[in-house]
């Protein structure tokens, strides 16, 4: 059989590409090898580990498990999209503090998962928080700075919200 | 870890999608929420010559009422029916055992009819519908047909869906009224295949005599299983200790041979059985008092 390439056009991080790609390609392989985004690490590839885990239009997803081309005309949001401006995301600045993380190697899918989950949940009991972590796999923390890093993650961004909620509702 | 070369389709409809099927032979595979298939593509255990991708048919993602029950089309995904009330409402077991199926990363993706087509003797959904005897639409170039949940389980990861079909439509009857239901399992880890799990519906009469339990169960043998002889020994039954302690006797003397891995044995899971069913139609019976 040929190789068969398929143009397509899928928005990372609010930046749009435009590619050929082979239809075998897994979201996971092109975000690091075509797009050069690395942050996305490859763990088990079959599901297992949630090392991969990515945005899809909003949703945790394995991007070990998604085909590349499936990704055209949606919306991907990656470990590399959390800081803005050289400035870390609550969640990331709670797993540095807390030392959230030790190897580092799993730190990018937790970090999507749990951004998930403060969207759906800004408030999580810490059992609700170790229940949507259950898919991911960490080898060196033991998971107890994980659950603490993001606890406090959660404080962090509510006190944000009340900042900033006032003044929006003033203008 | 990377798929073989495959012809890829993007079917923007069932009519397309059936018709893609027809077209491009045996060999080729429908390709649902992924969540099993990839896997098995990227560890090359698989390697369709094509694959039709069902996941822009959006027309095939709804939860409808349907015979006091639900209609759920085939590409509804597992956290969607997780999170729909009309589901809570009216069939709060195929929730409640949704909640079991892999974590919500892979739920934001898997589908109740790729699970099902699927047909792993480990998940838990092919297990729950075949206790609340559902029927499964399914369509092809040729046209659309029944198949009861019961005649769809073949064997391991086979199932009566004929080549060039696709499963379209999961329809469930309504319970009775004063029925309760439960799903449980036990895993190793949250989020894991069950070493086994059991699906539980009890319906209860006037004075609290049961009239109707069905059972389901995954993980015990090469496909789900269906205990109906362990059903009728519970009709006509007070609920209560006894008669959940005589089913679960009864359930894991019926079993074949249950699989045995470095996971659990196959004694084990036949104990397994047991102790679950025993809970499940507990707490099965326990509900349908609350649903006087």
């Amino acid at each position: 059989m040929e190789d068969e390439f398929i143009p397509v056009r899928i928005s990372v991080n609010g930046v749009t590409h435009r590619l050929f790609l082979e239809s075998r390609r897994t979201l996971l392989d092109v975000l690091r090898e075509d797009m050069g985004m690395t942050g996305t690490n490859a763990g088990c590839e079959h599901g297992s580990c949630g090392a991969c885990t990515v945005l899809f239009d909003g949703k945790s997803v394995r991007s070990c498990l998604m085909l590349a081309v499936q990704a055209n005309n949606h919306e991907i949001m990656t470990v590399e999209g959390l800081a803005h401006g050289g400035e870390m995301h609550p969640l990331q600045q709670a797993f540095w503090e807390k030392q959230g993380l030790q190897c580092g190697f799993c730190t990018p899918g937790f970090l999507m998962t749990a951004y998930e989950l403060l969207q759906q949940n800004p408030d999580p009991s810490e059992e609700e928080i170790r229940y949507a972590l259950s898919g991911n796999t960490c080898r060196c923390t033991g998971y107890q700075h994980i659950v603490e890093a993001i606890r406090s993650a959660a404080q962090s961004m509510q006190q944000q919200a009340a900042v900033t909620a006032p003044s929006e509702t003033t203008v | 870890m990377k798929p073989s070369r495959f012809r890829y389709f993007l079917a923007r409809n069932v009519d397309e999608a059936v018709q893609l099927l027809g077209e491009q032979g045996e060999e080729a595979r429908v390709l649902a929420g992924g969540q099993s298939l990839m896997p098995l593509m990227n560890m090359r255990l698989a390697r369709p010559s094509a694959l039709i991708d069902l996941n822009e048919i959006n027309s095939l993602a709804y939860v409808h009422p349907w015979d006091g029950g639900l209609a759920l089309g085939a590409m509804t995904r597992d956290a969607d029916l997780e999170r729909a009330a009309l589901a809570a409402e009216r069939m709060p077991l195929i929730v409640e055992a949704t909640r079991h199926v892999g974590h919500p990363a892979i739920r934001n993706r898997s589908t109740i009819g790729g699970s099902i087509a699927h047909a792993d003797p480990a998940a838990e959904i092919p297990a729950v519908i075949l206790a609340l005897d559902a029927e499964l639409e399914v369509r092809s170039v040729s046209g659309s047909r029944i198949i009861a949940a019961k005649d769809f389980f073949q064997g391991p990861f086979q199932t009566s869906l004929a080549p060039g079909e696709i499963l379209t439509e999961v329809r469930i009857p309504g319970l009775p009224s004063r029925s309760g239901s439960a799903f449980l399992e036990f895993a190793r880890r949250e989020g894991d295949y069950a070493l086994a799990g059991v699906a539980a519906i009890v319906t209860l009469d006037e004075d609290g005599t049961i009239t109707s339990a069905r059972l389901g169960l995954c993980s015990v043998d090469q496909t789900p299983v269906r205990p109906t002889s362990v059903e009728s020994l519970l009709k006509g039954k007070r609920p209560e200790r006894d008669a959940w302690k005589a089913a679960a006797e009864a359930v894991s003397a019926s079993l074949n041979e249950p699989p045995s891995d470095i996971h659990g044995s196959a004694d084990y899971r036949r104990h397994l059985a047991g102790v679950m069913t025993e809970r499940a139609l507990a707490l099965a019976a326990e509900r349908a008092e609350r649903n006087r």
